[in-house]
């Protein structure tokens, strides 16, 4: 049905616009040159910068020089890189298997139009309003060894100190990160999930089908679009979370979870090795495209299979 | 058959509700008791005596610099956006040269794609070589620069939705393109408008990287790194930490009341970035 509104209003188009004149009252390529100007200046450049300087010897003062592969072959000899590349897809995997059921169970919930939900949806949203910086300092200060909770609930923390161990330190990552991306993935199911045509559920319960079937014959099949690309988001930001460790515990224990974002500020700001920083950054963007790009083609996304065959 | 209560899915948003509740409470019950207080009381003891000592004292350590710093970052940003995508848009949907707009919004398709840390080292290369580190300008560039894909996106959805009979019947009154802008396409895209400024508001209020590294001197300090440094330096005193945090949340609260609608759409908008 949208398609073929869509189409018509093309055609209205085509048909009128005729015997007016193409581009009367038409703007021109110029209306759009100020934004792409900027844009191109500060976000293309720096990103074409960013492959130059990975070839490049850079401490902070005076100017770059070259170094051929000197950057590379750095980083990929460094342990705690390779390091860095595994604690980045296991933070990321888990972030999208912690997330991923949640925000479908609320997302679905939220669907719903009974007036209690759309309040408690409401509520929902406040950790997307708030900074990761805000955010993770204020589960920092309430998990905090000595004033936080687990400092009083030792019977359920142990010694209390979540940021000593490494599974501490990664739980902990992976429970603030879903704490305040979750609402935006319920977002995505709660659109999602409205825009699916109430025939579908009438179809299924004339065949019988109870909820438990309806949501997994129903609702989950046509839900496919929106959990790709909300698996797209989870793990381009995955893999390029930052602010969250950099408050939560600097890359610690040790470098147990310096992931390969932290490891690239950490070399480039705190190390004053500039190339090797940016080398980082590169792999770091080719790796998210190329997983994207994966994800994509495997759940054939890219063919742009309708989920709605046959239902109008 | 969906109107039977749902227990398992209801049950499990209420377990949410604890969880979101939970930091919400801790941090309103912190803020407003002496420090000796909350160390007696513990992270989750209410104040017994309401005190505003924290307020102050976060004031008295830089917090007003700070927020001015962060009101002029966003003004800037946001005004920035609302100059530069409008334009952009309209060109996108209306163009005369189908080939170059289309490139041009395949170009900020692209620009989604990515992520602000893939450039904060090139970013502190230039702002340094221009003599633009260490000032706020250097901040509000690129952190416009990046709210740019995902406004147009939005804008460019919403002037799609303008009925091509008002273009043409605007352009038979011999209406030229900038009348065409200013008194058809502007009014009729207020709500992707006041989406957009709520976006880009959001990501500059919140925007902690470009601070991060463009910024030194305690003259140029944002909000949210201000809390960064606050929290290493005084680590010990979470009232006045929590203090601080829930003062830079407070205007974000008050849009999502008074613009919750345009301010969802704008969160949104963030799905696709």
């Amino acid at each position: 049905m949208v398609t073929l509104a869509a189409s018509t209003r093309h055609g209205q188009r085509r048909r009128t616009r005729r015997p007016v004149g193409t581009s009367a009252g038409r703007p021109g390529i110029a209306w759009a040159l100020p934004a792409t100007a900027f844009f191109v200046l500060f976000a293309i450049v720096p990103l074409i910068l960013v492959a130059v300087l990975s070839f490049a010897s850079w401490n902070g003062l005076g100017a770059p020089t070259f170094n051929g592969l000197d950057n590379w072959n750095k980083i990929f000899d460094d342990p705690v890189m390779i390091k860095s590349l595994w604690l980045s897809v296991l933070l990321t995997a888990l972030g999208v298997v912690v997330q991923t059921p949640l925000s479908i169970l609320l997302g679905v919930w939220a669907a719903g139009s009974e007036r209690n939900r759309a309040v408690l949806s409401a509520v929902f949203f406040v950790p997307l309003l708030l900074s990761a910086t805000a955010v993770s300092i204020l589960w920092r200060s309430l998990l905090d060894p000595n004033f936080g909770v687990p400092s009083q609930m030792q019977w359920l923390f142990g010694d209390g100190n979540l940021f000593g161990s490494q599974a501490g330190a990664i739980g902990v990552l992976v429970f603030v990160s879903a704490w305040q991306y979750t609402p935006l993935h319920t977002l995505i199911y709660q659109g999602a999930t409205r825009a699916i045509p109430e025939v579908l559920y009438q179809a299924a319960a004339i065949d019988g089908a109870g909820r438990v079937r309806q949501f997994f014959n129903v609702t989950l099949p046509q839900l496919r679009n929106a959990i790709i690309t909300s698996m797209i988001l989870m793990i381009v930001g995955g893999l390029t979370t930052f602010d969250t460790v950099l408050i939560l515990t600097q890359g610690g224990p040790g470098t147990d979870t310096t992931i390969s974002a932290y490891y690239m500020y950490d070399k480039a700001f705190k190390g004053f090795d500039y190339g090797a920083g940016a080398a980082v950054a590169l792999l770091l963007v080719v790796v998210a495209t190329v997983i994207s790009l994966v994800v994509v083609r495997v759940s054939g996304f890219d063919r742009m299979a309708g989920t709605q065959e046959g239902v109008s | 058959m969906r109107q039977r209560p749902n227990y398992l899915a209801g049950l499990a948003s209420l377990c949410w509700l604890v969880l979101i509740g939970l930091p919400v409470y801790v941090m309103l019950g912190a803020s407003f008791q002496s420090q000796s207080d909350f160390g007696d009381t513990g992270p989750l003891g209410w104040p017994a005596h309401f005190t505003f000592h924290n307020f102050v004292y976060d004031f008295q350590n830089g917090f007003g610099r700070y927020f001015l710093n962060t009101l002029v970052v966003t003004v800037s940003v946001v005004a920035i956006v609302v100059v530069l995508v409008p334009p952009l848009a309209f060109a996108i949907v209306r163009g005369i040269g189908r080939r170059s707009t289309r490139s041009v919004f395949r170009l900020f398709l692209l620009g989604l794609a990515v992520p602000a840390q893939a450039v904060i080292v090139p970013m502190f290369y230039v702002m340094s070589e221009v003599g633009l580190y260490d000032n706020l300008i250097g901040v509000i560039l690129p952190t416009a620069a990046f709210c740019l894909p995902v406004c147009a996106l939005i804008l460019t959805g919403t002037m799609r939705e303008i009925a091509p009979e008002l273009f043409e019947a605007m352009t038979v009154d011999g209406a030229s393109t900038h009348r065409v802008f200013f008194q058809l396409v502007v009014p009729l895209s207020r709500g992707g408008l006041s989406t957009i400024v709520v976006f880009s508001a959001l990501q500059a209020w919140n925007g902690f990287l470009f601070p991060l590294v463009l910024t030194q001197s305690e003259s140029s300090k944002v909000i949210t790194l201000g809390l960064y440094n606050f929290r290493t330096q005084y680590g010990t005193n979470v009232p006045g930490l929590l203090a601080a945090v829930l003062m830079s949340t407070v205007p974000i609260l008050l849009v999502y009341l008074f613009a919750r609608r345009a301010l969802i759409q704008g969160l949104m908008g963030v799905g696709g970035k």
